[in-house]
């Protein structure tokens, strides 16, 4: 291979792996990716994932930049000196990356993922709002306790997807004031709410991007998320994991209110009776 | 070069127990698949990029998926489905491990063959029923399976939540029960052909790493893939024998309450992700192997840091096994457990780091021959690196419940189970067709196949990360039905674009292989002037590869280690290495053995 040619194709090499970098670090600052943060443990997931932007960012480029370097250096032809290293200086070359790469991830996955890990997974805060979201093919169903603050028992046997679609158990007194809706999740702001998880048929995933939320839903276990909304306003809901054919169209909102307008809907609900 | 008479056709490419044929076959079954898996991306990248167009001509060819045609959310989900099973199964295992692996393990390690050939023989005609099935499986009523390439039950499990889930799943169940075992007893004689028929003076510390990756990659597959085996077999039952393994009680499907109680689904992700991360890495080491090999022929210098490379795969080898459980962070697992595999799961970094680092040293005073198979080899270094970092939002517990199922882990997988691997395909491909069949590869096209490759790739899955950083959520047949996620969705179109491209390289690629294969440019017995043991039989390799295998007598690669730093000294040349050696223990030819000559002309400064 003449040098003029191979000088020609690793400048091109050195385009394209700059083209990475440059690509990855404008796709980057283009534009705000992430949907506003309207949850308070989003700040603490948006961190993390700042952080690593920053660190893995950091590592890509003195890498690419590495890579570039070397092919620059030894891919225009021309004679090299030797290559011979010994053993020792490879296995220091190893340990200062190894070292930084440790530091990196585990104070990534310990120093600051693992509060936001405790904040989503943690104890459940005791003024809490509770509610019951029971996934089906394909639509949300959303529960409240109602007045009397008490879930009626479900039963699989009496779920009709017209008008009883989460089940109540006719037979049990506490569920005859349960406010039932579909695919609408009402909450009040800055109130922890924790929602209870369940699926009637397949594998589902609640998830809001918007609050940083996502929590599969296995059928027959009673799965849970927690999560503070801080910001009024309407959140999508959507279905994370493949659960059939309207996968795609198995979508809800949540409605973030203060808590006045809850408690009057919480009312409107209930007849009037609280 | 054979002294036997010369077997009929159909005992020499038919059920030929040699293994360069039988690797061939392999390589070549792959390449029909990817036809087949390619063409489900398209279709896929049409439907997302351009939700619900009418396609007329769609709709008389396959007027089952496609209704009017404008294809169904069903149709979507087998297409998601299909593509990602055989992609992985079938073009990037049977092609790379399978493919790659027999051709050149014996050659590498000196053996006449595989160690039991006849088995070869066997696992490459079960993987050919399995392919056929596969395919079949999109003919039947309800179309091919559709519960994504994980068959997650209930839903794989149940007919009446999904049409795919019907003939199709049971299809696609008895296609992965034949590929396992032909994958097993593949693996198997991978495992003892290394351990147990290398050439002598081959030892452990001087096989080139190609083999090592083979080894750990047999290994990995020989551990993870039973308790698949027994996933399929229990799902298998669950859906026509009437158990519930995976299925609790209660369940409601379409207004019935099903007779099920008493499993859960959770066990089916267990023992799915057990095999599938180790699969990951099944596929991923070989790739990285061929990377270090074509590296260091075309960089004319050892393998920087060969014994840390090793080290660091058999670390790989040992945490890819129990950190499966990253797969499964919002499944709703103990979050105690969830934090345990999150902190073993970036670990697997740190190995990593070592590997990736070494491949780029490895340029560090080279002499660089850019030739096609080497411009494969540095985009497998960008492309691991690139998404290896990108592994760490997943790995990461707190971050993964946000890019968990997003387009963002699609970008992710697809860099290093796609694009790494099939460069690595090709690296190997373009480095060793000389050896295959004699003749070279086209060298203009190789580059026109590069660089229309990769650069689109790359724009492509560095892009899907952007949407999934978004929020975009993966298997999605209409994207824009979620409000948020419309203003990214231009990027898809280009993202297409960029794919269509790719595609198109694909074509000059495979007008390559046919053409060079019988018109290719004639290759001598070592045309890249390698050190290790292939290139020491004749181009095409004959049946049986040696009369008498040769004698390793030094690491695989001497390239230019000697005081003046130039020539090389291939492994069967007799002598001390110029660079010491690999320093290991009582290895090394007994005195009394007869040394080859050495076969090449060319070696400048080699001491022998």
């Amino acid at each position: 291979m003449n040098s003029r040619k191979q000088t020609l194709e690793a400048v091109a090499l050195v385009v394209l792996f700059g083209g990475i970098m440059i690509l990855t670090f404008a796709g980057f600052a283009m534009r705000d990716w992430m949907p506003p943060a309207a949850s308070r443990h989003a700040e603490g997931m948006d961190g993390m994932i700042r952080y690593l932007l920053w660190t893995t960012g950091a590592v890509f480029v003195i890498g690419h930049g590495v890579l570039i370097r070397f092919i620059w250096k030894f891919g225009r032809g021309g004679e090299a000196e030797s290559p011979v290293t010994s053993a020792r200086a490879e296995r220091l070359w190893s340990i200062a990356p190894v070292v930084a790469m440790a530091l990196i991830s585990e104070v990534g996955v310990l120093v600051i993922g693992l509060p936001v890990w405790d904040e989503v997974y943690g104890e459940v805060p005791e003024d809490a709002l509770i509610v019951d979201v029971a996934a089906r093919q394909f639509e949300w169903i959303v529960r409240y306790p109602g007045p009397d603050g008490a879930f009626g028992r479900t039963d699989p046997a009496q779920i009709n997807g017209q008008t009883n679609p989460t089940g109540l158990d006719a037979s049990d007194a506490s569920g005859a004031d349960d406010i039932v809706e579909r695919n609408v999740i009402r909450l009040p702001v800055d109130r922890p709410a924790y929602l209870r998880l369940r699926s009637h048929d397949v594998l589902h995933s609640f998830s809001v991007a918007a609050f940083r939320v996502k929590q599969d839903i296995i059928p027959g276990l009673i799965g849970s998320t927690q999560f503070v909304p801080i910001e009024v306003g309407t959140y999508e809901i959507g279905c994370a994991e493949l659960c059939g054919l309207a996968h795609y169209r198995m979508r809800g909102t949540v409605i973030v209110m203060s808590q006045q307008e809850f408690d009057a809907w919480l009312r409107e609900q209930s007849g009037g009776a609280a | 070069m054979s002294a036997h008479a010369p077997l009929p056709f159909w005992r020499r490419y038919i059920f030929s127990t040699d293994h360069k044929v039988i690797g061939l076959q392999y390589i070549f079954t792959a390449a029909a698949m990817a036809v087949v898996a390619v063409t489900l991306s398209v279709l896929i990248r049409f439907q997302m990029t351009w939700p619900g167009t009418q396609y007329p001509i769609m709709g008389t060819l396959l007027p089952n998926a496609y209704e009017g045609g404008v294809l169904k959310p069903e149709s979507y989900l087998s297409l998601v489905t299909m593509h990602g099973t055989i992609m992985v199964f079938f073009v990037i295992s049977i092609g790379l491990v399978s493919g790659m692996g027999n051709f050149i393990i014996p050659l590498q390690v000196g053996a006449r063959d595989m160690a039991y050939p006849f088995l070869n023989m066997l696992s490459y005609w079960t993987i050919v029923p399995a392919c056929l099935i596969m395919i079949g499986s999109f003919l039947v009523e309800g179309g091919a399976a559709a519960g994504g390439w994980t068959s997650y039950p209930p839903l794989s499990a149940l007919p009446e939540a999904l049409p795919g889930s019907g003939m199709g799943q049971t299809l696609w169940l008895l296609g992965m029960a034949l590929f396992i075992v032909s994958f097993t007893m593949g693996s198997l004689n991978f495992l003892v052909t290394i351990l147990n028929l290398r050439t002598k003076g081959m030892s452990m510390m001087r096989m080139p790493l190609t083999i090592w990756t083979f080894l750990i990659s047999s290994i990995l597959g020989i551990l993870a893939f039973p308790p698949l085996t027994a996933a399929a077999i229990m799902l298998l039952l669950d859906r026509h024998g009437g158990t519930s393994f995976f299925l609790p009680s209660g369940l409601v499907v379409g207004g019935n309450v099903l007779a099920y109680e008493g499993g859960t689904p959770l066990l089916f992700q267990h023992l799915f992700w057990f095999l599938g991360h180790p699969e990951v890495y099944v596929l991923l080491l070989p790739a990285l192997g061929i990377a270090f090999d074509v590296v260091a022929t075309f960089g004319r210098r050892p393998v920087f840091g060969y014994r840390t490379t090793v080290w660091s795969l058999l670390i790989v080898a040992v945490l890819s096994m129990i950190v499966w459980g990253h797969h499964m962070f919002t499944s709703g697992m103990n979050p105690y457990v969830g934090e345990y595999f999150s902190v073993m799961t970036v670990m697997i970094t740190l190995p990593f780091t070592v590997i990736g680092l070494n491949l780029i040293a490895s340029l560090w005073r080279a002499e660089l021959r850019l030739t096609t198979a080497m411009l494969f080899a540095l985009g497998i270094i960008s492309a691991v690196g690139t998404g290896g970092l990108g592994g760490l939002y997943l790995g990461t517990a707190a971050s993964d419940i946000y890019f968990h199922d997003s387009v963002f882990v699609v970008g992710h997988f697809h860099f290093m189970i796609g694009v790494v691997t099939s460069f690595g395909i090709f690296a190997g491909l373009y480095y060793w067709f000389p050896k295959m069949f004699g003749r070279h590869m086209n060298e203009t096209l190789g580059k026109a196949h590069f660089w229309m490759t990769t650069a689109p790739v790359f724009y492509a899955f560095i892009m899907m990360h952007y949407i999934g950083l978004a929020g975009a959520l993966r298997r999605v047949y209409d994207p824009s039905v979620y409000e948020y996620i419309r203003p990214f969705l231009q990027m898809n179109v280009w993202i297409t674009y960029a794919l269509f491209i790719a595609v198109a390289a694909q074509m000059v690629f495979f007008v390559n292989l046919v053409y060079s294969a019988f018109r290719g440019q004639r290759a001598s017995e070592n045309p890249w002037e390698g050190a290790t043991l292939e290139w020491t039989t004749a181009s095409p390799a004959p049946h049986l590869n040696w009369d008498e295998p040769p004698t390793a007598y030094h690491g695989p690669y001497e390239y230019r280690t000697n005081a003046a730093a130039t020539g090389y000294t291939p492994q069967h040349v007799p002598g001390e290495s110029p660079s010491g050696g690999p320093p290991e223990r009582g290895s090394g030819p007994p005195p009394d053995v007869p040394a080859d000559p050495p076969s090449e002309p060319s070696m400048a400064g080699d001491p022998s």
